[in-house]
């Protein structure tokens, strides 16, 4: 196939998938099956290009000549698009097949238009993903949203429809108050609005309106959720636990750093905001953010509150190493949109996991659940360790270029990195002790057997020297995971974590071309 | 010149006092009556617009042989025949509203503002509020 | 040889049929008939379009302009026409294929004064009168048959609204035709002083006359009363009072109709009078009339979305986002710029088309539960999942969402403003779309998030005489939001001739 024909077929997938959602809406096992299949696909045509794009070609695929006047509708599929891309397209046949798991394992209604949006925000999100110019990405971007919203408020409770205000009030206004007027403005300084290496605003902006126009795309892109505007995201938690996955892995908050990573590169060029010192401000905000995503994170009992918290401070991640502007923190900032994704959704699908295996939505209820659910509790450990930046994890390696990259000019930077990663450790590793170290408490749930002091039990299992055999057919429940469907994914997932850290040399690879020559080794 | 100008003011009372009994009075009739002596001050208006000092009426003067007499100033035809027009107009619009107002006198049984407004807003209340009662059919007024 | 005739065809053909309609009174013949003119006064409003290059003149009865009267179809003018008629065919289809049309008098029941015998063919008359109207004032190049035409569309307006379903319809007719009929006097008082200065009802002549005599105080005052007038009927910010109840308790298919076209020809017409007839150096450069205009615009875009908050039914909502959008169109004007001028043409169409489209849609809606009350279209996209649909289509249309027309014309508008240095204007038309994401989702959660009523009956079936319509226009708005290329360049270019003074010769 063509390099046009693949970045047309890459976006045409997703859209026959929610065709064929609909038309076999009745067969559940064939609705699920074509969304696996055409997944699969999509991944496919994706993975095809990239070595057309590592060998410097850049395909290009013009669908509508002039989308406004001087503006087409038109892809070109440049190394940082196709990681996220890769990102997006790699983890929804994984994401679908998980749904597929948790919809029926937890009675879900309306499947049939859950799985519709689905391929629709993986369509927008590869749409933004290619998207050869500003006009592009922001219609992308607006779809993206709203093939989101019937998500978010599946539930279609009052508490949904309020998330739900709050998930669209503040990523259309963002969207329309601060993007569209960024961009606007850029198309009129610049007169073009295509994505060019080295950046089109280089000496058509006055060096005082650097930062205004930055901060109008930092804040424009509102899914990438920086703080003050991040809300909507511990908001749109009502939702069912893949469409959070989504949301907070896949598609919804890498589309918001992925098109500042993209703005910054390609817009501004990292030359200008070098020379101008225009993003200073931004690190420091992404740091707040950073830091205090994490404190926030750690007052939540609520597992998926915070994971969303935690979600805010990995964001900020990507945005301080778009804001460093240096070829390290640039890679740094891609390869963590990768890093992060799989890592995070890691944890979001073990979260529903336990929501559907085991019922329990809050970290203090959750103790000794590793006994019961191993698997789960297994990846999110490992998925934790991948967050945290830990080898032999991907989150190392990306963790490792943000750091290369603050270490030339605001070494300081490094000093929040470090003191985030500490705070990663006290919010995310406490949940996976409690699961294996902690006995269950003795009102919840099916461990009432025990009935024993949970300081008792802490300390027999942690200071047991005998194999758990021993004692196993009186004090080791019985397995009771998820569904299968659930724990396979999360099991993939978790292997990726690992993968990523010894793949993490292709991805580099990959970056390094947008950025020119690059600091540290790879 | 100021004196030159007096038909101005005389268009200018008239204008002031239909448009002031429009916006003024509440009663449907008196505001129709109120509209009408507005359009007529335009009239007015359009007509001393046309008059040229010194103009004949705008029919051509013929000499005894039938050719046209030279140098007589006539005045200008054009305002008055836009005038007719306006005045059809005027008519048409009369109509209008005074049909108008013999369909709110039998649809509210008043012609004043205050008690047609009052009226009307208690239609919406019931509309509203009656919801729950009437889920499907509203009265035909 | 009759290609030379389009442009008087597109009134003419209206024109006759109404009387006609009146003669005839069978309700089938008659609406087909109707529908018919309506159809071959947009055919003929199309060819134009097709046609105009270099401004068309016709010369009524074969007089010369300045003696006679003088058409002109120019690009823009062109354009409005075929918006006109094409959305006036749109709105006559509703009530063809099994809809009850609400319009009193027309429906199989005798209507509350008893009368026995179906009205429909005066219905149809007025709609068609009110077309000549419309389209007459948009092609007509004669400052006096601008008001002629005016009052023409404005009484048969008047009738049209009156026959409303509700008794309410007769008081905001009334109000219409009070405020309507001084805006109208007051059209006419600017154009009596203008000739009074330059002696000629001609558009081009008038505004050669300009150029001349300089700047005498009349002209102010002719301006100051031409402007009133036009904004009255415009409907922009404080003289805006007669629109809501006007669209709210008009029959569906009058108020799909005005909507889409009433406001939108009031609108050329002020572009006109700034451009062509005062020239533009005059409007913008001598009397400043941007700063008048430009805050008026921008209270109107806020206070017109912010009401439509708060509105407890379709059409008014509908209504007061129309009063929203006549301030984008009036800013775009007040820039006194091309670009601003091409902005507001683009906006004049897109606003147009899914405006039209959305009224059509709440004309549905009032067909099948009886009521446009937000209140009783709980759970609509349950019981009407393609009506709830089109109608979020055509939301994210007002709203201006990529991907829609309504997204061409904002972007257009940005950009006006942005080259004027307005970054502050920019700012203002973004955060007012803000408002249209509030009072187009309070709508989308109505249908979508609340219960349907239990025993609430609907009627069955879809209603294709409005539902296909709608389903047009507002696939036409994604059209050219997705494919924006031809549109642009023609407005662009119509943009130009009008700037250039209409293409005077």
């Amino acid at each position: 196939m063509s390099p046009e024909m693949l970045i047309g077929a890459a976006l045409a997938l997703p859209l026959l998938a929610a065709l064929l959602v609909v038309v076999f809406r009745n067969q559940p096992n064939l609705r699920e099956a074509s969304t696996g299949v055409i997944g699969v696909a999509t991944l496919m045509c994706v993975v095809a290009l990239w070595p057309l794009v590592t060998s410097g070609a850049a395909p290009t695929l013009v669908l509508v000549d002039e989308l406004l006047p001087g503006v087409p509708l038109a892809f070109e599929v440049e190394p940082l698009g196709l990681l996220y891309a890769l990102v997006a397209a790699g983890l929804w046949p994984i994401t679908g097949m998980y749904a597929a798991g948790y919809m029926r394992g937890h009675h879900e209604k309306h499947q049939t238009r859950f799985f519709v949006c689905f391929a629709l925000a993986i369509f927008a999100a590869l749409g933004i993903a290619f998207a050869e110019n500003l006009g592009t990405f922001f219609l992308f971007y607006e779809v993206l949203t709203l093939s989101t919203y019937p998500l978010v408020t599946h539930h279609q409770t009052a508490e949904a429809r309020r998330a739900g205000r709050v998930y669209l009030g503040i990523l259309i206004g963002t969207s329309i108050c601060f993007l569209l007027l960024a961009i606007a403005w850029t198309g009129h300084m610049a007169g073009t609005l295509e994505f060019r290496a080295g950046g089109i605003l280089q000496g058509h902006i006055a060096e005082a309106s650097v930062p205004l126009l930055l901060a109008l795309f930092a804040y424009g892109c509102g899914k990438a959720a920086l703080m003050p505007l991040h809300r909507w995201l511990p908001n749109a938690m009502v939702a069912p636990t893949p469409v959070s996955a989504l949301l907070h892995a896949v598609a919804v908050v890498k589309a918001g750093v992925f098109g500042i990573l993209k703005i910054v590169v390609y817009v501004f060029g990292l030359d200008l905001l070098t020379s101008t010192e225009g993003s200073v401000w931004l690190m420091w905000v992404a740091s707040f953010t950073i830091v205090m995503g994490s404190l926030v994170a750690f007052t939540k009992d609520n597992l998926k509150a915070r994971l969303a918290y935690s979600t805010i401070a990995q964001l900020a991640y990507i945005v301080l190493g778009a804001a460093l502007a240096t070829p390290d923190g640039i890679v740094g900032g891609g390869l963590h949109i990768a890093t992060h994704a799989v890592g995070k959704i890691t944890l979001f699908f073990c979260a529903g996991a336990i929501l559907v295996g085991a019922h329990k939505k809050n970290i203090s209820d959750m103790d000794g659940l590793g006994r019961t659910m191993p698997f789960t509790m297994g990846a999110f450990l490992i998925g934790s360790l991948s967050i945290i930046g830990l080898p032999p994890m991907g989150g190392s390696w990306s963790k490792w270029f943000l750091a290369l990259g603050a270490a030339d000019e605001h070494a300081i930077f490094i000093a929040i990195l470090m003191l985030s990663s500490l705070l990663n450790i006290g919010y995310l590793i406490p949940i996976p002790v409690r699961g294996f170290f902690f006995a269950p408490k003795p009102s919840h749930g099916h461990e009432d057997e025990h009935g024993d002091d949970p300081h008792d039990a802490h300390r027999e299992v942690a200071a047991d020297p005998v194999g758990p055999s021993q004692w196993r057919p009186a004090r080791w429940p019985t397995l009771r995971e998820a569904p299968l469907l659930c724990v396979i994914p999360l099991c993939v997932t978790a292997a990726g974590c690992v993968a990523l850290f010894f793949f993490a040399r292709q991805f580099v690879d990959l970056l390094r071309p947008i950025v020119g020559a690059l600091g540290g080794p790879g | 010149m100021i004196a030159n100008l007096w038909h101005y003011g005389l268009v200018v009372v008239l204008m002031m006092t239909g448009l002031y009994i429009v916006i003024a009075k509440r009663n449907y009739v008196k505001k129709m009556m109120g509209l009408a002596i507005f359009q007529t001050s335009v009239i007015m208006l359009y007509v001393t617009m046309g008059k040229v000092t010194g103009g004949t009426p705008p029919i051509f003067v013929q000499n005894d042989d039938g050719t046209l007499t030279e140098g007589i100033v006539y005045s200008n035809p054009l305002p008055m025949v836009l005038m007719l027009t306006a005045i059809v107009v005027g008519v048409a619009t009369m109509a209008v509203g005074l049909a108008l107002v013999v369909r709110i006198k039998e649809a509210y049984g008043t012609v004043e503002d205050d008690l047609v407004t009052e009226l009307n807003r208690e239609d919406e209340a019931r509309r509203h509020l009656s919801a729950a009662a009437q889920p499907i059919k509203e009265s035909k007024s | 040889m009759t290609l030379d005739q389009l442009p008087v065809l597109v009134i003419l053909i209206p024109l006759l049929t109404a009387p006609l309609i009146v003669l005839i009174r069978t309700p089938a013949v008659v609406r087909l008939m109707a529908i018919a003119a309506a159809a071959a006064s947009a055919f003929c409003a199309a060819m134009l379009v097709a046609r105009v290059g270099e401004p068309i003149s016709y010369h009524m009865g074969g007089w010369t302009p300045g003696i006679g009267i003088e058409l002109r179809a120019t690009k823009a003018s062109a354009f409005v026409l075929a918006l006109v008629t094409g959305i006036a065919t749109v709105a006559l289809l509703l009530g063809t294929r099994g809809t009850r049309l609400d319009v009193r008098g027309t429906s199989d029941r005798s209507d509350a004064t008893g009368g026995q015998r179906s009205r429909e063919h005066l219905y149809y008359a007025a709609f068609l009168t009110c077309l000549v109207g419309l389209c007459g004032m948009v092609i007509t190049g004669d400052a006096f048959n601008v008001f002629v035409f005016l009052e023409i569309s404005s009484l048969s307006t008047y009738a049209l609204v009156a026959m409303g379903p509700r008794r309410r319809a007769f008081s905001a007719a009334f109000n219409y035709l009070v405020l309507g009929t001084i805006g109208g006097t007051f059209v006419l008082i600017g154009i009596g002083l203008l000739y009074q200065m330059t002696g000629t009802l001609n558009g081009p002549a008038i505004s050669a006359r300009i150029q001349e005599i300089g700047d005498p105080r009349t002209l102010h005052v002719a301006f100051g009363f031409l402007f009133v007038g036009f904004a009255i009927k415009l409907a922009v910010f404080p003289l805006h009072q007669w629109l809501p109840n006007a669209y709210a308790e008009s029959p569906s298919a009058v108020s799909s109709f005005l909507a889409g076209t009433a406001t939108k020809v009031i609108y050329f017409q002020l572009i006109r009078m700034c451009l062509v007839v005062f020239g533009a150096d005059y409007v913008f450069g001598t009397l400043h009339f941007g700063s008048i205009l430009g805050p008026l615009s921008l209270l109107g875009m806020f206070a017109g979305s912010l009401a439509a908050i708060y509105q407890l039914s379709l059409k008014r909502l509908l209504a007061y986002s129309s009063i929203g959008q006549v301030g984008y169109l009036t800013l775009a004007l007040s820039l006194g710029t091309e670009d601003g001028l091409y902005a507001g043409l683009l906006h004049l169409g897109a606003h147009g088309v899914t405006k039209t489209g959305l009224f059509l849609l709440a004309s549905v809606i009032i067909a099948h539960v009886g009521t446009d009350r937000l209140a009783s279209l709980n759970g609509l996209g349950k019981r009407m999942p393609l009506v709830a649909f089109l109608f979020v289509v055509g939301g994210i249309g007002l709203i201006g969402v990529p991907g829609t027309a309504g997204f061409v014309s904002k972007w257009a508008l940005l950009q006006a403003a942005l080259a004027g240095d307005h970054l502050f204007l920019a700012g203002a038309i973004l955060v007012s779309s803000l408002l249209a994401v509030m009072y187009v989702w309070r709508v989308v959660e109505v249908m979508y998030f609340r219960e349907p009523p239990e025993r609430a009956p609907l009627r069955p079936g879809y209603d294709w005489g409005a539902l296909a319509p709608a389903g047009l226009l507002l696939g036409l708005s994604i059209a050219v939001g997705l494919y924006s290329e031809p549109i642009c360049v023609y407005m662009r270019s119509a943009a130009a001739q009008l700037f250039a003074g209409g293409g005077a010769p």
